[in-house]
């Protein structure tokens, strides 16, 4: 074998090299793509699980609005107060305290609590269910339990128990509010941190009905109404309702309530542990 | 070259599928159905806004008075359809499912016809407003099963021309034989009634089309229609041959457009069961109170195209077919593809309840449907009559991906039911669709509140 051949090819390979090498160089030098380095560390402040939720396709175009000063430091909804904290120490401004509030999901009904009309055989999502007939349930208000919020949920703060009974962690919970939109029934509500005492029903059927329906049901016996000092708790369209700024968690109607719709729970002091935001 | 011109006997162009005809009923005539001592009837009958009730409790009515009527345009009155007092006006379980508003009547089983109730002297000369003023007081609706209120039809804008008008009688849903019987004993009516909206809407040409499969209703309508000029076309027998665009594309060669009404392509089909009421309101003066009703399936013991009232009970309805036979599967109110499947039996029999299907519990398919697992294999899209692709349709429904929907022309879909039939994975592909297009309806109000935001803000600091 001619031996020419290995350093001909080598020689030739070797100088083609340096010649698009070179040419990689010039065109870096003219074509340079100019990118803010702060975009990078912006992408590693917010959550980075592209959930949407800020009304951007994604983190990076979101990310990319903070620079251009489009959106403000907040911008990543499902981060919460942590991730706007960051992002505000890189772009070199006060955050600003953002006071969101943390899912509710106004039914406590389960599949041993709630009556069934029918038997559902479909699609395993809340919306799917709830164009066929209205649902399975009787209760036309309340939770179907296939977890369409769950699925929504970008921090997973939402699942679901042997029940079928959708719970939040609240501590978890960063009030981005996918959840509250994705709901066929318009079920959950975002309620303040620091609110204890909560309605657990949404049944606007009348009192005869929503007994029938869900053994734990408010059938708008107005007791809470009478209970209350403060004015704060009030049955509209057959269910209590709180008003949440005069309420003081007082639990006189956590008391009164026959049926334990309205429930203490922890307030959820912490906002959003979410898991990947640097602090 | 007009669109009358062009007609010849096309076939079936596309699409469909052949589920087993089981037309039961097909040879029994039409007989009066239950005289039910309570009716329900319900305020929405109809595609459209609700109507408001115009009795109150304790109110005595009568047959073909109106109790309930609406201000707006797409909507249609309901009548009685007993004589006697009205019990309660509540929520009551609706066909759909859900709870509506309704009109309980205990009727004193006299059935007095209401006042002012006289046959209209010359239908065929009216003028058009007349005769649309008229349909639209009887409540007359589609009664092919949407409802879609028939005045509403009747009015296109000036300038959109009806040329042609298709008598439905194409029964492609399987049980089903109410519009058969209807043209074989009543064919007269049928056309009478098509003649009166033909003159409404201005149409030069009537075709009445029937599938190939009734020859009995075929030839019952030639005679009928003698020399008048009402042409009569036989069809291949296919589901969905009935549906409104497949109807016109089989017959004029024309595609209606996406997003598109029949109209515009210069055609108006109406369902022979719509003429045939519209015929008996300017014959009797009689709103429509009564329909025709297949009962069939293996699950009841007798079985009939009966005339109901309209808010009889579905279970008044089954016990005078003799009752319930075996175990009960399921009761579909409708065709067994594209009606709706009961929790109850005490459900009213409302305008657009063309069928009551009750099966056994053997006859039904009790297991699970699949999950999204589709296998490309292409069968959804060679079955469908509208030439989508329902395995796409179902995919990004599936997976929430809302803005591809519009690509897939998701609002095309006429939720016929042939690709989840055909669909060897079982995928429920029409309920996956049926999200889809809420999904997609939701995201685009969302995105147009956002672009409309966005204007506002920028044009505040233009201004600024």
């Amino acid at each position: 074998m001619d031996l020419s051949l290995v350093w001909k090819a080598a020689l030739a390979l070797g100088a083609l090299s340096f010649l698009f090498g070179a040419l990689l160089a010039i065109a870096y030098l003219f074509f340079k793509v100019e990118t803010d380095p702060r975009l990078d560390e912006l992408l590693e402040a917010v959550l980075g699980s592209n959930c949407g939720a800020c009304g951007y396709p994604g983190c990076e175009p979101a990310c990319e609005a903070v620079l251009k000063g489009e959106a403000g430091v907040d911008v990543c909804v499902a981060g919460g107060q942590k991730c706007a904290d960051a992002v505000a120490k890189i772009m070199g401004v006060e955050a600003t305290v953002s006071e969101r509030g943390v899912a509710l999901v106004h039914c406590k009904g389960g599949l041993s609590e709630s009556t069934p009309k029918a038997i559902y055989r479909g699609i395993d999502s809340c919306a799917a269910a709830d164009k066929i007939a209205g649902g399975f349930k009787a209760c036309d208000y309340g939770c179907l339990g296939l977890g369409t919020c769950k699925d929504a949920c970008p921090v997973n703060a939402i699942f679901l128990d042997e029940n079928r009974c959708r719970q939040v962690d609240r501590e978890r919970c960063t009030g981005c509010g996918l959840c509250v939109e994705v709901c066929p029934r318009g079920l959950i509500e975002l309620v303040p941190r620091d609110q204890e005492a909560l309605v657990m029903c949404n049944s606007a059927d009348k009192g005869a009905k929503a007994r029938k329906t869900c053994s734990v049901s408010c059938y708008a016996c107005k007791k809470c109404e009478k209970v209350c000092e403060f004015d704060a708790i009030e049955v509209v369209n057959n269910c209590a309702r709180i008003d949440y700024e005069k309420c003081t968690q007082c639990g006189k109607c956590i008391e009164a309530c026959p049926n334990d719709v309205i429930v203490r729970v922890k307030p959820a002091k912490e906002h959003g542990k979410a898991p990947s935001a640097v602090a | 070259m007009g669109l009358t011109d062009n007609i010849k006997r096309a076939l079936f162009t596309r699409g469909g599928v052949h589920p087993p005809a089981n037309k039961l009923a097909a040879s029994v005539k039409i007989s009066d159905g239950p005289n039910p001592e309570r009716v329900l009837i319900p305020l929405t009958q109809h595609v459209g806004s609700p109507c408001e009730p115009l009795v109150e409790k304790g109110e005595k009515v009568l047959v073909g008075q109106k109790i309930g009527d609406s201000e707006a345009y797409i909507s249609a009155p309901v009548h009685a359809s007993v004589s006697g007092e009205v019990a309660s006006i509540a929520k009551f379980t609706h066909p759909s499912g859900r709870d509506a508003l309704a009109v309980e009547i205990i009727s004193d089983l006299e059935d007095t016809p209401a006042e002012g109730i006289a046959p209209a002297p010359d239908p065929l000369g009216m003028e058009p407003g007349d005769i649309r003023a008229r349909v639209r007081e009887g409540g007359i609706v589609g009664m092919g099963g949407a409802a879609f209120p028939t005045h509403v039809k009747l009015n296109p804008p000036s300038d959109k021309r009806i040329e042609l008008l298709i008598v439905n009688g194409a029964e492609c849903e399987p049980y089903l034989s109410a519009d058969y019987r209807l043209m074989v004993e009543r064919a007269q009516d049928v056309l009478h009634g098509a003649r009166i909206i033909s003159r409404a809407v201005g149409a030069e040409r009537i075709v009445v089309a029937i599938e190939q499969t009734s020859p009995a209703a075929i030839s019952a309508m030639r005679d009928a229609a003698g020399s008048g000029g009402e042409e009569v076309f036989t069809l291949p027998a296919v589901f969905p041959q009935g549906a409104e665009k497949t109807l016109i594309k089989t017959i004029t060669g024309r595609d209606v457009p996406s997003g598109k009404l029949p109209m515009d392509v210069g055609a108006l089909v109406d369902n022979v069961g719509t003429c045939a009421a519209v015929s008996e309101l300017f014959l009797t003066g009689m709103p429509l109170v009564k329909r025709i009703v297949t009962v069939a399936g293996d699950g009841v013991t007798g079985r009939g195209n009966l005339r109901v009232k309209v808010g009889t009970l579905v279970r008044d309805v089954i016990d005078h077919c003799g009752g319930l036979e075996g175990g009960l599967g399921q009761v579909i109110l409708g065709g067994p593809m594209t009606g709706l499947s009961q929790y109850t039996l005490d459900v009213p029999v409302t305008k657009a309840t063309g069928g009551i299907v009750v099966l056994s519990k053997e006859s039904i398919i009790s297991e699970e449907p699949g999950h999204f697992t589709c296998i490309r294999c292409g069968r959804c899209v060679r079955h469908c009559p509208m030439n989508l692709m329902p395995y796409l349709l179902g995919s990004y429904s599936d997976a929430g991906m809302w803005e591809e929907l519009e690509s897939v022309y998701i609002n095309d879909c006429v939720e016929c039911g042939c690709c989840a039939y055909i669909c060897p994975t079982k995928n429920p592909l029409v309920q996956l669709i049926k999200v889809g297009k809420e999904g997609y309806s939701r995201r685009k109000r969302k995105m147009e509140t956002l672009k409309k935001d966005k204007e506002e803000k920028s044009l505040e600091e233009s201004n600024a």
